[in-house]
């Protein structure tokens, strides 16, 4: 995939944001040197970018998230280096926002300094399989509070449609009438369908841009 | 089969609550259990129901009080410490004879404690929480799907014998995905209810809904009467799902996390040859004896897997009459055992039964 120097991927919790924005890194970094990832998780305390701190160690990509993340301080804070996301232009960033407005409330601090310099792309992860956002106008509902919420639009859509493991090639086939609905309803591209990593090779041929996702375990 | 869909155990509680005809919500956020109150905020203002996020937990459980009264189901949620706040409230519900539902997704404690997941309120939802002589029935799912069919089930077990229902989850089964279907979910609609106050149109006398009785001899008889009720429940509402045990000689008691850990330390203990089965309790007051009883027939050896510093251990030595030793194998503080702990502690009671 090609990246802007900015990717933030926004959507509603559960959509799967924290499982693209690793993978995305992890891609960005074979294409680019200076790389982080930003947790700017406020919502969840349990599954987050952080999760992954040593994969991240391994590849060199500089982890920007709270002091406090995956901590079990249940206590909504940003990073101290917050800032660098947007004062370092040498710095290629995939930002992870929290679920639905009340997360993207956080990005809202940043918003001048991006549209400022407007080198982002700012992704709606969507899933037809979760309960809030079974179609395209509930999606759009959603798109529209984390928009409200964070002063920046949207310029594409991510179709992460799944059932975790109980996820088959005719279900994200499926969804891709859904994806077209809300890309349709929202005025914006679909710029990439994500997977599960066990279903790329059945499905490369007949979705394309096709993402595989290696899945984010939480340690236990 | 409808289709379905990918929730959170959360969002399965309360949309299944909903589905079963639940309207009021009233509850006061706290981690592990929030995404409850956050379903509940955004569908309840779309289907004309109520969401109320009151001033604090106590409040919140009097709330619930007042709609029960007034013979609508209604629930409230919380987490560990959110619990023992309500534990009040609970008993007033009890000694008025009220049907309600609470869902308590547990932390680590006692106090503050911490956010992760934990079983250590067993002996709080069994035996009480709150003041007198009472019992809730407590339910304790061990999938997303189950949070759902639980909930349903939570519902109408507390018409049927004007009673509280809990659902008793943990921070893991709150905050785990996994495919549910809930269009599937088949609801009893709530029964007639001729007891609420739900005003007289000047047509019938009074109802009252009440916990306070200052004649002893009446107390006495209120709480005779209701334990004659908690007697027919025991007596028919017992549920629990047995994996293995027609032939074991060690028989593992677990629930909820808990049991789905064990499940894969059965299995693996079965592919070395050891003899061993599973208890799962899904009804933790009323207590399933009766199949500890029979296992205890033929089982040397039982263990009680907990997250806690073992209390349901207490009551699996009670269903088999203390005819065989029961070796507790724990995690507590918000830690979870792993399958190979509990496949360590079956290799080590059936060295000792060998």
């Amino acid at each position: 995939m090609k990246y802007k120097r900015l990717t933030i991927l926004c959507g509603h919790y559960g959509s799967g944001k924290t499982n693209i924005a690793v993978n995305m890194a992890l891609d960005l970094r074979n294409q680019r040197d200076n790389v982080a990832i930003a947790d700017l998780d406020i919502v969840n305390p349990y599954f987050r970018s952080k999760d992954s701190e040593e994969e991240f160690k391994t590849h060199g990509i500089r982890l920007i998230c709270s002091e406090f993340a995956s901590s079990n301080v249940d206590l909504p804070s940003m990073p101290a280096d917050l800032y660098s996301i947007t004062d370092d232009k040498s710095l290629s960033v995939i930002m992870d926002i929290g679920g639905d407005d009340r997360g993207a409330y956080a990005l809202g601090r940043l918003r001048d300094a991006i549209k400022n310099e407007n080198d982002y792309e700012m992704l709606m992860v969507v899933n037809k399989f979760r309960p809030l956002t079974p179609d395209a106008c509930s999606t759009i509902e959603v798109m529209r509070e984390i928009e409200w919420a964070c002063g920046i639009p949207f310029t594409g859509i991510v179709n992460n449609s799944n059932l975790a493991g109980e996820t088959n090639a005719s279900d994200v086939l499926g969804s891709a009438e859904y994806a077209k609905a809300v890309c349709e309803l929202s005025g914006l591209p679909l710029v990439l369908t994500t997977v599960e990593e066990r279903l790329y090779d059945e499905l490369k041929d007949k979705i394309y841009p096709l993402f595989p996702l290696k899945l984010q375990k939480k340690p236990i | 089969m409808a289709d379905k869909i990918l929730m959170k155990g959360n969002e399965a509680i309360a949309a299944a609550a909903i589905k079963a005809g639940c309207l009021h919500y009233f509850g006061y956020p706290i981690t592990p259990q929030t995404e409850i109150a956050a379903y509940m905020a955004k569908v309840m203002p779309k289907i004309g129901g109520t969401f109320l996020q009151a001033e604090s937990e106590i409040a919140a459980i009097n709330m619930v009080y007042g709609v029960a009264s007034a013979g609508k189901r209604v629930m409230t949620s919380s987490s560990s410490p959110g619990v023992s706040l309500k534990g009040e409230g609970i008993s007033y519900l009890a000694g008025s004879d009220l049907p309600a539902l609470v869902v308590n997704v547990q932390r680590g404690g006692p106090g503050l404690g911490g956010i992760q997941p934990s079983q250590s309120d067993y002996f709080q939802s069994t035996r009480g929480g709150g003041h007198g002589d009472y019992h809730m029935i407590v339910l304790a799912p061990a999938s997303v799907q189950e949070m759902a069919e639980l909930t349903v089930k939570g519902f109408e077990l507390a018409d049927k014998y004007r009673v509280t229902s809990m659902v008793l989850a943990d921070g893991t089964m709150g905050q785990m995905m996994e495919p549910v279907s809930i269009d599937d979910l088949k609801v009893e609609p709530a029964p007639e209810k001729p007891w609420a106050t739900t005003g007289t149109k000047m047509e019938r006398e009074h109802n009252i809904v009440n916990s306070l009785s200052l004649v002893p001899e009446e107390l006495e008889e209120l709480n005779f009467k209701r334990y004659d009720r908690y007697k027919v429940i025991e007596e028919n509402e017992t549920m629990y799902e047995e994996y293995k045990v027609e032939d074991a000689d060690i028989v593992i008691a677990a629930f909820g996390i808990a049991a789905r850990v064990s499940k894969n330390a059965v299995d693996e203990a079965r592919k070395l040859g050891i003899k061993v089965g599973l208890i799962r309790p899904i009804t933790l007051w009323p207590f399933s004896k009766a199949p500890f009883k029979k296992a205890a027939e033929h089982a040397k050896a039982f263990i009680s897997v907990e997250l806690n510093m073992g209390q349901m251990i207490e009551d699996v030595q009670l269903a088999i009459e203390s005819k065989c030793p029961v070796t507790l194998c724990n995690r507590a503080g918000g830690m979870i055992p792993d399958p190979e702990q509990v496949l360590n502690a079956i290799k080590e009671v059936n060295g000792g039964i060998q």
